[in-house]
């Protein structure tokens, strides 16, 4: 195998793209292993430990496109693979069918572009906060999907959004929906009446896509990135929000979602609650009740019961926390029976393959109560994925996670990375595999699809052992996503998968189907 | 503009960065620019911060 590199000066193309080619690149006969990328700090580091650095990478700038492949030259030449580069690019532009002008800068594009109101900016980190700052000097509201942007950044922009009475979504905000049309990440929902605020982005898809379930409709979904209820930043984008939505005379009931803020946070949004004159749902996920609860809010258990509670509420109708399932309790009791008995002695373990990082941090909440649960987001240090005992015990992933997403895409836009660990990670000791399927714009094309194609391979793989798995899995989706939810639902069930109407119901099915093993089927 | 301004207007979108965004947007009708990118000043450290501080110099 021989390294070799090719650099194009000058050539900017964005990371998505780049990280899709350099997996179809993999693919090609003779090539061990290959980066295309800029030349970013954060790609030279990759580079670096893949191997795949040479010295000419001291000469990249950010705005340089290199190619850098481990190849045999008996089989392939760097030619050959730069070929097949154009080849997919210019696939990948045919596909894209956009003949439109672009214009070179934000100026420009706001030039070209009269009444333009929203600027989404999705460029690498380092440069992300200097083009936000001029959209905010321009008087535009911005969303802002790039992630690497510093906190003293998002502070300034925020307090100069704030100032202007704009917004600025994010750093890192993956979902919005602003009158009617879905931002980046989000789900194709009806409009209505409620009105949604998040710094958890699939929470706030979940949500979303369950108040559309049950019939009702969202009026404006802000997100604020997941650091906005931290100390540093004070909550300033959501207090923004939720102003804004009280002050909305489309919405009629407002949802707050967020991992439990800083104490001092919480207390200023807690204190505009309290005189909110519209109802507030607020679902902080492992968030004080109590304090909820003192300032007439409605507190939540889970983003479905979030949903739930702010339908309800709408409607002027009591509610209770929705702890239980969709199906009748002996109906769910006898997929537990089914499940089990379909189980051999030595299947004990779970494994938990999330895409959604709020899902993900749900099913913990209400798994870790029950069983210990490795993750690389645990509920204590010592639960730690690093610290699993031997490779055994019971697993939960957020495969969005940077430490799986550096250099690759991340698993909701290509299904890959949760292939590879269907792969290595389920294994003869396997009982149960929970997973989340997210539909939506950004997501990719067939979700659902990718995984039941991993389990129909799973089940190959272990029938050779006598033995099977049970497989529970969730859809956030809705009727009118692309991906269309009905048809997911299908595809999952068509290879033996449980489906259940929630995360927060899938999650809960796996508990009782661990318990189960646990006292002995 | 303000936020609830916003919410009685129109979307129309600035798109800097990811193309699948613009394609997702304008496959709703929604009204949106892509912008053809580029790192400012090559992406070379010195020169964007000597840029940020011009730009600063000028609006003061």
């Amino acid at each position: 195998m021989t390294l070799h590199t090719s650099i194009k000066r000058n050539a900017y193309y964005d990371s998505v793209t780049l990280m899709l080619l350099s997996r179809e690149l993999q693919k090609l006969e003779g090539v061990e292993d290959v980066l295309v990328g800029m030349g970013t700090d954060l790609n030279l580091d990759l580079a670096k430990d893949l191997g795949l650095a040479s010295g000419e990478f001291d000469t990249l700038t950010p705005n340089d496109l290199f190619i850098a492949a481990k190849i045999d030259e008996a089989q392939i030449s760097m030619k050959q693979v730069e070929d097949a580069f154009i080849e997919q690019l210019n696939k990948s532009a045919e596909s894209d069918g956009d003949e439109d002008y672009q214009p070179p800068s934000l100026r420009s594009a706001v030039q070209a572009l009269p009444g333009a109101n929203m600027v989404l900016v999705s460029v690498p980190g380092q440069f992300a906060a200097a083009e936000v700052e001029e959209a905010l000097d321009a008087g535009l509201h911005v969303m802002l999907f790039s992630d690497n942007v510093s906190v003293e950044d998002e502070l300034r922009l925020k307090q100069k959004a704030v100032e202007k009475g704009l917004l600025m979504m994010g750093p890192d905000c993956g979902t919005a929906i602003i009158n009617g049309k879905p931002l980046c990440f989000a789900n194709a929902v009806r409009r209505g009446r409620i009105g949604v605020v998040g710094a958890s982005g699939t929470g706030t898809q979940e949500v979303t896509v369950q108040v559309h379930k049950l019939g009702e409709g969202l009026s404006q979904v802000i997100g604020t990135g997941g650091r906005d209820l931290k100390e540093q930043i004070g909550g300033l984008m959501m207090i923004q929000g939720f102003e804004s939505l009280i002050a909305d005379p489309e919405t009629d009931l407002i949802v707050l979602i967020s991992k439990p803020p800083a104490p001092l946070v919480a207390e200023k949004i807690y204190q505009i609650a309290k005189t909110s004159p519209k109802p507030v749902v607020i679902d902080f996920i492992g968030g004080d009740r109590a304090a909820i609860e003192a300032v007439g809010a409605i507190p939540c258990i889970s983003l479905e019961d979030a949903a739930q509670k702010a339908v309800k509420a709408l409607h002027g109708e009591a509610f209770d926390d929705f702890t239980g399932f969709s199906l009748p309790e002996d109906y769910i009791n006898c997929i537990v029976d089914t499940s089990v008995a379909k189980l051999k002695s030595d299947q004990t373990e779970l494994r938990a393959l999330f895409t959604g990082g709020t899902l993900a941090d749900e099913a913990m909440k209400v798994l870790g109560v029950h069983h210990e649960i490795y993750s690389n987001i645990p509920l204590s240090p010592e639960m730690a994925i690093e610290n699993l005992p031997g490779g055994r015990g019971h697993i939960c992933l957020d495969l969005g996670e940077d430490q799986f997403t550096r250099g690759r895409p991340h698993p909701m836009i290509d299904p890959q990375t949760r292939t590879e660990f269907f792969e290595s990670h389920v294994d003869e000791k396997t009982a149960v595999i929970l997973v989340d399927v997210v539909l939506g714009f950004g997501s990719y094309l067939d979700p659902a699809g990718a995984v039941a194609d991993s389990v129909r391979e799973i089940r190959q793989r272990l029938s050779k052992q006598g033995k099977d798995v049970v497989v529970i899995a969730s859809v956030c989706g809705t009727d009118l996503d692309s991906q269309d939810l009905n048809k997911s639902i299908e595809s999952l069930e068509a290879a033996g998968i449980i489906v259940l109407p929630s995360n927060a119901q899938a999650v809960r099915l796996t508990d009782r189907v661990l318990q189960r093993i646990k006292k002995g089927a | 503009m303000s936020l609830n301004d916003l919410f009685k207007q129109e979307l129309k979108v600035v798109n800097l960065g990811l193309k699948s965004f613009h394609n997702d947007l304008k496959s709703q009708g929604v009204t949106v620019v892509q912008v053809n990118w580029k790192p400012k000043a090559g992406g070379k450290k010195n020169m964007l911060n000597l840029l940020s501080k011009l730009n600063k110099v000028k609006q003061s």
